[in-house]
């Protein structure tokens, strides 16, 4: 297969992913969207395997191809299961991801690094410093998420005295050496020390951040392992790398940016440790809150001709869904117009509460977006 | 093929802005089944990862390569199927009568 050939796949390949995250963007199209995305990936894993064809022809086909498909059994058979967790332990599971996606690029990263040196442009290890300082540190930060999504490390956000100040310095020192290395690629020694403050900050990132602001930090690390995975693409020279890890960055971008947006908060209050801390702003309405017992609430709701449910982080956590798809039910069959107004921050990651409404099998015209719902609010 | 760093940089700011693009207009709906799939999208990584534990220039690096492709591979088994899964339970209907 010559060169040319594995280029065009990989030109195919791009294309799909972008044709994926477009039909994605649509219910109906969506399933169509997630086929597309894995014939994408078929073809560039196949693209990949065929590059590896002259490496094959020299040293035996199993010998070039037995730890890749050791590889690919071991990671097929730890990923189904992870597919198939409950709907409600999806936030935990994506945060494993990012740690898995993350880890992958900062292993590649290191792996270039011990082969190439000295012999590293500067361009080429500035761009490797960036995808190793940006996989360790999304790898750690990732797992810290899971293990808080997961209930394993404390919830609550813990918060000590010049905070801020350990963290930028670790994360300063790392960048620091990364910036001496892409100068003098030869001294070894600093890149493990490199490696490791990008750990350490990791883990120190997530340490203040409390349950509720999880949305938040899911979606900027999952940006973050797309641009890990962005700056592999520079490293290599492979362009395909360098679309698919840009579409993940922006989207992940984009979907902080609607996180931090509707909790009112700045994206630079977030970017800089700003996580855990309430902002208390906007001007608040005065209004009187009615709260009544289980059987008043019946007889309320009953009498009402359309209800708005605004389901929260409590309903996720008690993983009460099923219950609210009874009421639901209830209130439907007396004649009540239901509908679920989603808060984009509700639940424990972006669409979270979509997601476990859907899997109540309350159809989806039901649930409301914030403004919309906002709209028809008295 | 070499490229130089500027064709480089063109590629990643015009796919930044095409993801930004189709992203933007991605109803709320679908911010898990899209955090899902571009997880799996960002196991493209196993590209890279594939090259080095076929190599296997120095022991290091096949180990290295090796357990690269296994995270990658967990992705994108885990990620698309997840994703699929998540998408069969919208439904528009009532599926059954209480």
């Amino acid at each position: 297969m010559s060169e040319h050939a594995i280029h065009i796949l990989y030109m195919a390949s791009a294309a799909c992913f972008i044709l994926a995250l477009k039909w994605l963007s649509a219910v109906p199209t969506a399933r169509r969207g997630v086929i597309t995305g894995i014939v994408g990936m078929l073809l560039a894993v196949g693209g990949t395997l065929m590059l590896l064809t002259p490496e094959a022809q020299a040293h035996g086909w199993f010998h070039t191809y037995r730890w890749i498909l050791v590889a690919f059994v071991v990671g097929a058979v730890i990923g189904v299961p992870m597919a198939m967790m409950p709907m409600t332990a999806v936030p935990q599971r994506t945060a494993l991801s990012h740690a898995f996606g993350a880890l992958a690029a900062g292993l590649v990263g290191a792996a270039e690094y011990y082969l190439r040196t000295p012999n590293l442009g500067r361009f080429t290890m500035g761009a490797l410093g960036v995808e190793i300082i940006l996989g360790f540190l999304t790898f750690t930060a990732s797992l810290m998420a899971f293990g808080k999504l997961q209930e394993i490390l404390p919830t609550r956000p813990i918060v000590y005295k010049m905070q801020n100040v350990v963290n930028l310095s670790a994360f300063t020192a790392s960048v620091l050496i990364g910036a001496w290395l892409v100068m003098h690629p030869g001294h070894t020694v600093l890149f493990p020390i490199m490696s490791l403050l990008a750990l350490i900050f990791g883990v120190m990132l997530i340490i203040p951040i409390g349950g509720a602001d999880m949305p938040t930090v899911i979606a900027l690390l999952n940006s973050y392992a797309g641009l890990s995975a962005c700056a592999m693409g520079f490293v290599l020279d492979n362009k395909l790398l360098i679309v698919a890890g840009a579409l993940d960055g922006s989207s992940g971008l984009i979907l902080s940016i609607i996180m931090c947006k509707a909790m009112n908060r700045s994206f630079t209050n977030v970017l800089f440790g700003g996580f855990g801390q309430v902002q208390i702003g906007g001007k608040a309405e005065q209004r009187t809150v009615r709260s009544a017992s289980p059987e008043e609430a019946v007889a309320f709701l009953e009498a009402a001709n359309s209800v708005m449910v605004v389901p929260g982080y409590g309903m996720a956590v008690a993983q009460a869904q099923h219950r609210v798809r009874d009421l639901f039910d209830h209130l439907t069959a007396h004649g009540v117009d239901v509908k679920f107004a989603i808060h984009p921050v509700a639940g424990r990651m972006p669409g979270h509460m979509n997601v476990l409404l859907a899997e109540a099998e309350i159809p989806y015209d039901k649930l409301v977006e914030m403004e919309d719902a906002n709209v028809e609010m008295p | 093929m070499q490229s130089g760093l500027l064709p480089l940089l063109y590629i990643f700011l015009l796919a930044t802005f095409v993801g930004l693009e189709v992203i933007r207009r991605m109803s709320p709906l679908l911010h898990t089944p899209l955090m899902s799939l571009t997880n799996a999208i960002s196991a493209i990584a196993v590209v890279g990862s594939i090259v080095i534990a076929g190599k296997q220039e120095t022991t290091l690096s096949a180990v290295l390569g090796t357990i690269a492709v296994t995270a990658s591979m967990i992705n994108i088994v885990g990620g698309y199927l997840i994703t699929y899964r998540m998408l069969r339970m919208f439904k528009k209907r009532e599926p059954k009568q209480p």
